[in-house]
């Protein structure tokens, strides 16, 4: 096989940043290749470069496509010679049908009049190659992530795709959506488009890749060949972070304390939608220094439940109770629910957890400026050090507590985010996909410090859609189905099978 | 990556082109109205900085930066308000009424005015917060109605004229503190005619006091591992900041002194730069207009603060339509006519983001003195109103191109 692409010593600076220092990378012609490597490794600034974003000029070293040097000034230009890359933030406007999406910028137009027919048609025969069945008329704001995701592959395919670049495409997927995926790329495959995943999920990787680059710090550590070498998790992780791994989970004596939080009875309507009911009675109790898990498949409900609790910010006509620590409490707002004790680590941390615009440091305290302030002024030095503390702590990838979070890599956000409910001082955290998007040594810190929650005999509720993750960190796990729970198993009762046999048989 | 090698925060020193490439846009804001300045200085042969014209320019533009100061906080916010020229004439107009036809006092009038401003403030914030309603509809309804309700008030003729105690307000001066013999003393030495020492310490105060805030917040910053600036642009940036100062109050002490309204302007637009950047309320109108959905979600009021933005920003249009009233010593049915352009210029051009989350009190203040000195050089030169609305519409625009350039550079 020959090389379609090659990267060669491309270095990439930041102000303050060296992002890619000297990376190579070469993609051999109809293979799948993955890049892995460490939230802030540089992943996707490489893609970035590759796809015209970061245009030539602004970085250093060659890449060759195609058998010749190719110095893109902008997207279009990567886009002609048919390098489509999806980004790890979808990008479709959802309130165009899936049709105005899949042709925006591209229209089926007769003399400037969009041909309805052709266009239909044509995301018909699209929509059948990445298996969706929905109408083109569907807007998209109406489909979840999953089916999302498939429309991005769907509308590469209708720009004469021959380098497919997926960022993270998995991150936000159920289990099933996600293998729905990895077929439909290993189909491509055998059709000779030629493609490059980046995803923190290894057992995937190891899946579909034909190709496994490694990154670190900017730099390429190794290139595995699954014809020649044997491509395991263990070898990957050790060149990821540099070291073996032996553990995926750290040890945690496990015990649960008195009652922390009773939540009795809970209903929740939908806002717009008046007449239909999103949480149908649920009750649920963590106990002083326990993991509470929630499994179910994506749109079980889990989010909406969260966050109803959490200061009523979902739904309406909201009914049940709460009580912390034996005591009836008032939720019924955001502060009145973080006075409460409660904290949540939102799933969507770009729209829902962060100020893009601002610093880290401003980040991290803003659920909590009552500790960083006296008398309603705020204490900058005090604020600096302890977001300094939570960098450290987190290990957070930046050049300092000042940088704009809208600069950090989408994993470094995560930890941004979780400081800033940490901060908060919870007495119940509620963690809402907490790893998402988050590479391996990372979520190990981060089961660390749920740990650390648990020793000092604070309450983790955690909702993952990585099963494994759960049964490795939960005490007991509720199953969550179509808006109520299924389910409640205990640490040694669960497994994959049980879970998936509460939700199905419901 | 290189940091990562340093784990803690190693303050790292900028070379100077770095530095400057990433703060361009407060140097460059300071530099086009240090430009500007010296440009008309020239062209106008010295009529610009002449003590009259100085005091003159300051009185001029005072209550555009009163203004300013309350619609960055609504502009930050992620709002706008539209209506401030239209309230501003109507508490002129009721300021008028009130002492002139029903023989008010001062005091109650002043107080009435205040609390009027207030409530007009929250009468169209009350909507906008709470019933979501665009900030652009509501006050530009607002500012069609206080339109209306002033012509209505003054039954469309000018009303005048006012008490002395209340012209003070606008034209007033702060009587010298000190000693008539010392400033007799001063004024010999300096080969003036007369110098005011109040106005002139106060300039050396406030120079010093920049002076040290400077100093101290260079030494929080290498202490915190930010960005240093290079240790030649901080001497220069503070050196004539300071010399701008000191050389404004000595022109002002040479002529009558320090207005009473500076005094005002100064005190508002210290309050609200402290207010903006040091207290928690201030800095979760930032995280409101950086990302609504976010702030809320972190347990900010937000509807609670849009509101009392807007009940703030009335406020402040009754203080400047009391200033105006009192320096035209009549009240007008076309006070404030179109004024809301250049207030909501000023602060687009001292670098706030339309989209909010951005922007700070000194780029307002900054970029107000900056349209005013735009206006007075060229009426100085007899440029007509035609030219000068086309130039000032260009400055805007620029203002805002060099903004979106910039951060496109830096991405
Ligand atoms: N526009 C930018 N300005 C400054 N620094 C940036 C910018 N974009 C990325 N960086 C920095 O470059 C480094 C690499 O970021 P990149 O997004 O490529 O990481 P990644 O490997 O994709 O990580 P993740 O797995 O978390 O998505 C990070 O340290 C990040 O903070
Ligand atoms: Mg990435």
């Amino acid at each position: 096989m020959t090389a379609l692409l090659e990267m060669r010593s491309i270095t990439k600076e930041f102000p303050g940043v060296k992002a890619l220092d000297t990376v190579n990378l070469a993609v051999k012609q109809g293979e799948i290749h993955a890049l892995v490597g460490e939230n802030g490794a540089g992943k996707s600034t490489l893609m970035k470069v590759l796809s015209g974003v970061y245009p030539a000029g602004t970085y250093d070293g060659e890449i060759h496509y195609d058998g010749a040097l190719a110095e893109f000034a902008n997207i279009a230009e990567s886009e002609a010679r048919g390098i489509i890359i999806i980004h790890q933030e979808l990008a479709l406007v959802p309130l165009l049908s899936i049709a105005e999406n899949l042709f925006l910028g591209n229209e089926r137009a007769i003399g400037g009049i969009i041909d309805w027919r052709q266009t239909n048609q044509r995301t018909e025969s699209l929509l059948r190659k990445v298996g969706l069945s929905e109408p083109p008329s569907t807007m998209v704001d109406k489909l979840g992530v999953g089916k999302q995701q498939l429309v991005e592959i769907a509308k590469a395919l209708s720009k004469e795709v021959r380098l497919l670049i997926l960022d993270e495409p998995t991150a936000a997927l159920s289990e099933s959506d996600s293998q729905a995926l990895l077929d439909l790329m290993l189909e491509l495959k055998t059709r000779g488009v030629t493609q490059i995943i980046i995803s923190h999920k290894l057992n995937e990787v190891r899946r579909v890749a034909d190709t496994v680059t490694v990154i670190r710090d900017g730099t390429t550590v190794s290139t595995m060949d699954a014809e020649t070498d044997e491509i395991t998790e263990d070898r990957i992780v050790r060149d990821m972070v540099g070291r073996d791994m032996a553990d995926r989970y750290p040890e945690r004596d496990r015990r649960a304390g008195g009652m922390l939080m009773e939540v009795r009875n809970w209903n929740v309507w939908h806002p717009l939608h008046t007449e239909r009911q999103v949480i149908n009675d649920i009750s649920l109790t963590v106990r002083a220094g326990e993991v509470v898990g929630i499994a179910g498949l994506m749109g079980a409900g889990r989010t909406e439940l969260a966050m109803s609790i959490f200061g009523r910010s979902y739904g309406r006509n909201i009914s049940g109770s709460i009580e912390m620590r034996g005591r009836a409490v008032d939720v019924s707002s955001v502060s009145k629910a973080i006075d409460a004790g409660l904290a949540y680590v939102t799933e969507d941390r770009k729209s829902l957890g962060l100020i893009l615009e601002e610093s880290i440091q401003r980040n991290i305290t803003l659920a909590n400026l009552k500790d960083v302030s006296r008398n309603a002024i705020l204490n900058e030095a005090k604020e600096t050090r302890v977001a300094q503390d939570y960098r450290k702590a987190l290990n957070i990838r930046s050049p300092g507590v000042f940088q704009k979070v809208m600069n950090l890599s989408g994993g470094n956000q995560q930890k941004v985010v979780l400081s800033k409910w940490l901060f908060a001082h919870p007495e119940v955290l509620i963690l809402d996909e907490p790893t998402r998007g988050i590479d391996v040594g990372a979520k190990f810190e981060i089961y660390g410090i749920i740990n650390d929650l648990s020793a000092q005999d604070k309450g983790v509720v955690m909702i993952s859609s990585e099963m494994p993750e759960l049964l490795g960190m939960c005490d007991r796990i509720y199953v969550m189905n179509e808006g109520t729970f299924v389910g409640e198993l205990t640490a040694q009762e669960a497994s994959q099978e049980r879970i998936m046999s509460l939700i199905v048989t419901e | 990556m290189e940091f990562a090698e340093h784990g803690a925060e190693a303050p790292k020193r900028l070379g100077i082109g770095e530095y400057l490439v990433r703060h361009l846009r407060e140097y460059g804001l300071l530099f086009a109205l240090i430009t500007i300045m010296v440009f008309f200085q020239i062209v106008t042969n010295g009529t610009l900085l002449k003590p009259v014209n100085v005091t003159n320019l300051l009185l001029q533009n005072s209550y555009i930066i009163i203004m300013a100061l309350g619609m960055l906080i609504v502009i930050v916010s992620g709002n706008i308000d539209l209506s401030v020229g239209s309230v501003m004439g109507f508490v002129g107009a009721l300021a008028a009424v009130m002492i002139v036809e029903w023989e008010q006092s001062i005091a109650v009038t002043v107080v009435t005015c205040l609390v009027a401003g207030g409530l007009i403030g929250a009468a169209q914030g009350y909507w906008i917060a709470y019933w979501k309603i665009p900030s652009f509809i509501v006050t530009l309804a607002g500012m069609l109605v206080f339109r209306g309700l002033s012509l209505w008030l003054l039954e469309g003729q000018s009303l005048g004229p006012f008490p002395r105690e209340f012209q003070m307000i606008a034209n007033g001066f702060v009587p010298d503190i000190f000693p008539s013999g010392l400033s007799q003393g001063v004024a010999d030495l300096l080969g003036a005619r007369r110098v005011n020492m109040l106005s002139l310490s106060t300039g050396l105060v406030a120079a010093g006091l920049i002076t040290w805030m400077g100093m101290k917040s260079r030494a929080q910053n290498r202490a915190y591992g930010m960005d240093l600036e290079p240790l030649a642009f901080f001497y220069a940036r503070i050196g004539i900041t300071s010399l701008a100062l000191i050389f404004i109050f000595y022109k002002l002490s040479t002529f009558r002194g320090l207005p009473n309204v500076l005094l005002t302007m100064g005190v508002l637009a210290i309050i609200y730069a402290f207010f903006t950047e040091r207290t928690v309320m201030g800095r979760r109108i930032y995280a409101l207009g950086g990302n609504e959905k976010a702030a809320k979600l972190s347990g900010i009021k937000t509807e609670r603060l849009t509101f009392l933005a807007f009940a703030n920003m009335g406020v402040l249009a009754a203080v400047a339509g009391m200033v105006f009233a009192a320096r035209l010593n009549s009240a007008t049915p076309k006070a404030g006519f179109a004024l809301e352009l250049d207030v909501i210029a000023a602060v687009f051009i001292g670098g706030a983001s339309m989209s909010g989350g951005v922007g700070k009190i000194v780029g307002a203040v900054v970029g107000a003195f900056l349209m005013g000195v735009l206006n007075n050089g060229m009426s100085i030169m007899g440029i007509g109103i035609d030219y000068q609305q086309v130039i000032k519409g260009l400055v805007l625009l620029a203002a805002v191109i060099f903004d979106v350039y910039n951060k496109s550079k830096q991405a």
